[in-house]
């Protein structure tokens, strides 16, 4: 069975949301394309799914999506955890539209706090879950600064805190949601995807969209825009690294995600991309542990 | 096509499912009715029609029925159908001079001209658990009424329009007729916000926060020495001008409560010292968060009438981002969501920290 065939409901709009308020989101996407890394701000609807859960990308998916799609919903890199389930059943139900969980089939995909492994292509658009588009909110509680602070591009304190960092704790200590600059303009908050994930943000021949619901922001980079991690010449911009490769598929460039097998601590660690790692093993790669 | 159908969808379902049955309850206890919500658990429909901006009585009660009571997801569930509606049209302004009063009392003067009202209110009860209220009886003797008694508008004045007439409280001057009023719910919130928006969001922000925050500046965070001037709660008439006819015509009748706090004003350079304004406007019956609005209404106003903005209260930005319940329980429930990808990059942080700090540990201490 598949979800596309699952009962479309009646009584919404395709996509849930009304033409009027699809077209005002349009407006503001164009907007944030014209103006990479500038947050928009826009008239975030009450969604029937709460704020905080994905409001934001939701309405970006429901503003753009057509009925030629194919959308694919990841949480943590999962197609399988509860909330891409629950998004990618509201589509399938509002919009009927095709849903795939392959990075390579899917010509949409809404994800929160990872960019997949398989490196996109310019036929697709990535749209974020943000839950603070503000990079600055850390430093600076109130909106009506952060915005002059953006509009004067006075950045100095981002860099201060960052060298404060390496003062106190030798190096940049912020694994996710770890500023960049787009073209080499605005800071920007990349949602919270681990900093694994930030140089696949850069130069991207796939759309990149950043929807922020409670927040009301909708930002944006375009296709093979320079996305650049902020850090210091003598201090460069590193990722994370494992000493493990995937226990079920022996990737050793994925991401992994820590998975605790029992109560003496023992340990596996796995890709957290799922569609990555079943199209490894689809391959016929193997990590140690597959199996046990 | 290949379709993930794996723990997760199953788990929802069978969540789903549970919370279908616990709503219901045990299946011998008769089932709750939206009348009998609507009639007997009529100040919870208040509530959630205030603050899911929809008056409509039915649906509220519907969203407190399916909410399990819980108040802040029924507030969810019926701002989540009100975005999906339609605006047909813009109503006039409403005239609570022109109010069918149920209660209406001033706390700044002994008696006024159309008197005190107390009309259906818990103050002055004790509050002693009523038993035979449990054992299904008491309270249900009809009230004698006299004709007239829901009172005549026309024979009660403002309060404030009483004090206006002597030039003590400050001057409110109606917009222009074509003054567009703005909508957070169309347009986004910037700041600093003008006082039709900073009233619209309280007016949905939540009332256990408005509370809160009124309390606040009553204990001296931004005191601005409030009095009840008047709050008046009865049934006001909505009117709209279709175009097509160009004359108002009434679509129907509404119940509000309106406070108008009465604050004291030391003056300004340009300004002599008399009273100021806070005002506050619910759906139905809900006299503490009109107060509570009407307090903190006021507190918003200290940039414009030149007071110093030190405490909560007092900071837009602060109480207008913080006070809807719909954004903040979504956001702070989100944190139900997993983590695990964002845990997993402080865990290679810190462990990569404590491996330095370690290492360097050693160095200096051996």
């Amino acid at each position: 069975m598949s979800e596309a065939a699952a009962v479309q409901s009646t009584g919404y709009n395709f996509a849930y949301l009304d033409e009027q308020t699809k077209r005002m989101i349009r407006r503001a996407i164009l907007k944030a394309i014209a103006v990479p890394g500038y947050q928009v701000p826009f008239a975030s609807r009450e969604m029937p799914l709460p704020f905080g859960w994905g409001t934001g990308g939701i309405q970006v998916t429901a503003a753009i999506i057509g009925a030629d799609d194919r959308l694919k919903v990841i949480d943590q890199g999962a197609d399988d955890t509860t909330n891409a389930v629950s998004i990618r059943r509201f589509f399938a139900r509002t919009a009927g539209v095709a849903t795939t969980t392959r990075t390579t089939d899917a010509t949409l995909i809404q994800t929160r706090h990872r960019v997949p492994e398989t490196p996109l292509g310019p036929h697709q658009i990535l749209v974020y879950q943000v839950p603070i588009p503000e990079p600055l909110r850390w430093l600076e509680a109130r909106e009506a600064e952060t915005r002059r602070m953006h509009g004067l591009a006075d950045y100095g304190v981002m860099h201060v805190k960052l060298y404060e960092d390496i003062a106190q704790h030798g190096r940049i200590a912020t694994g996710y949601d770890y500023p960049v600059q787009v073209g080499q303009r605005y800071i920007m908050a990349p949602s919270p995807i681990p900093k694994f994930d930030n140089p696949k943000m850069d130069r991207c021949p796939a759309l990149q969209l950043f929807g922020a619901g409670r927040e009301k922001r909708i930002y944006a980079v375009p296709p093979h825009t320079p996305v650049k991690s902020l850090d210091f010449e003598d201090h460069p911009f590193s990722v994370e690294t494992w000493s493990k490769r995937c226990s079920l598929c022996g990737a050793g460039d994925s991401y992994l995600d820590e998975v605790i097998m029992d109560d003496t601590g023992r340990r596996m660690f796995v890709c957290s991309d799922t569609d990555y790692c079943a199209e490894r093993r689809a391959a016929g790669h193997r990590g140690e542990g597959d199996g046990a | 096509m290949y379709v993930a159908v794996k723990g997760g969808e199953r788990a929802i379902d069978n969540a789903h499912r549970l919370l279908a049955e616990a709503r219901r309850g045990d299946s011998q206890t008769p089932e709750l009715s939206l009348a009998q919500i609507d009639q007997q658990l009529a100040l919870a429909v208040d509530r959630v029609m205030t603050e899911g901006s929809v008056y409509d009585r039915e649906l509220a009660a519907l969203a407190i029925k399916q909410a399990r009571g819980d108040l802040i997801e029924a507030i969810f569930l019926l701002r989540a159908y009100r975005t999906t509606l339609p605006r047909l049209a813009v109503s006039s302004p409403i005239d609570t001079g022109r109010m069918t009063v149920r209660r209406r009392i001033s706390a700044t003067f002994k008696d006024l001209p159309g008197g005190q009202v107390l009309g259906p209110t818990f103050d002055y009860t004790h509050r002693l658990l009523d038993f035979a209220l449990a054992a299904g009886g008491g309270g249900t003797e009809p009230v004698a009424t006299q004709p007239g008694d829901a009172a005549p508008a026309e024979g009660m004045p403002k309060v404030a329009s009483l004090l206006d007439a002597e030039g003590l409280i400050e001057q409110e001057a109606p917009d222009a007729e074509d003054a567009s009023v703005g909508d957070l719910t169309r347009e986004p919130l910037e700041f600093p916000a003008d006082r039709d928006l900073r009233l619209q969001n309280l007016a949905r922000g939540d009332e256990g926060f408005l509370l809160a925050l009124a309390y606040s500046t009553q204990r001296g965070f931004g005191r601005n020495h409030p009095f009840a001037g008047e709050i008046r709660m009865g049934e006001v008439e909505i009117e709209i001008v279709p175009p097509e006819l160009g004359f108002p015509v009434v679509i129907g009748e509404v119940t509000l409560t309106e406070c108008e706090m009465v604050n004291q004003f030391k003056g300004s350079k340009t300004e002599p010292p008399q009273f100021t304004r806070g005002y506050g406007l619910a759906c139905g019956e809900a006299e503490r968060k009109a107060m509570a609005m009407a307090l903190v209404d006021r507190s918003l106003r200290a940039e414009e009438l030149g007071e110093e903005a030190t405490a909560p209260a007092q900071d837009e930005e602060f109480v207008l981002m913080h006070s809807d319940n719909v954004e903040a329980s979504g956001f702070l429930q989100h944190l139900k969501l997993p983590h695990y990808v964002d845990f997993q990059a402080e865990l290679v942080m810190v462990r990569q920290m404590r491996a330095q700090a370690g290492a360097a540990g050693d160095t200096t201490d051996e």
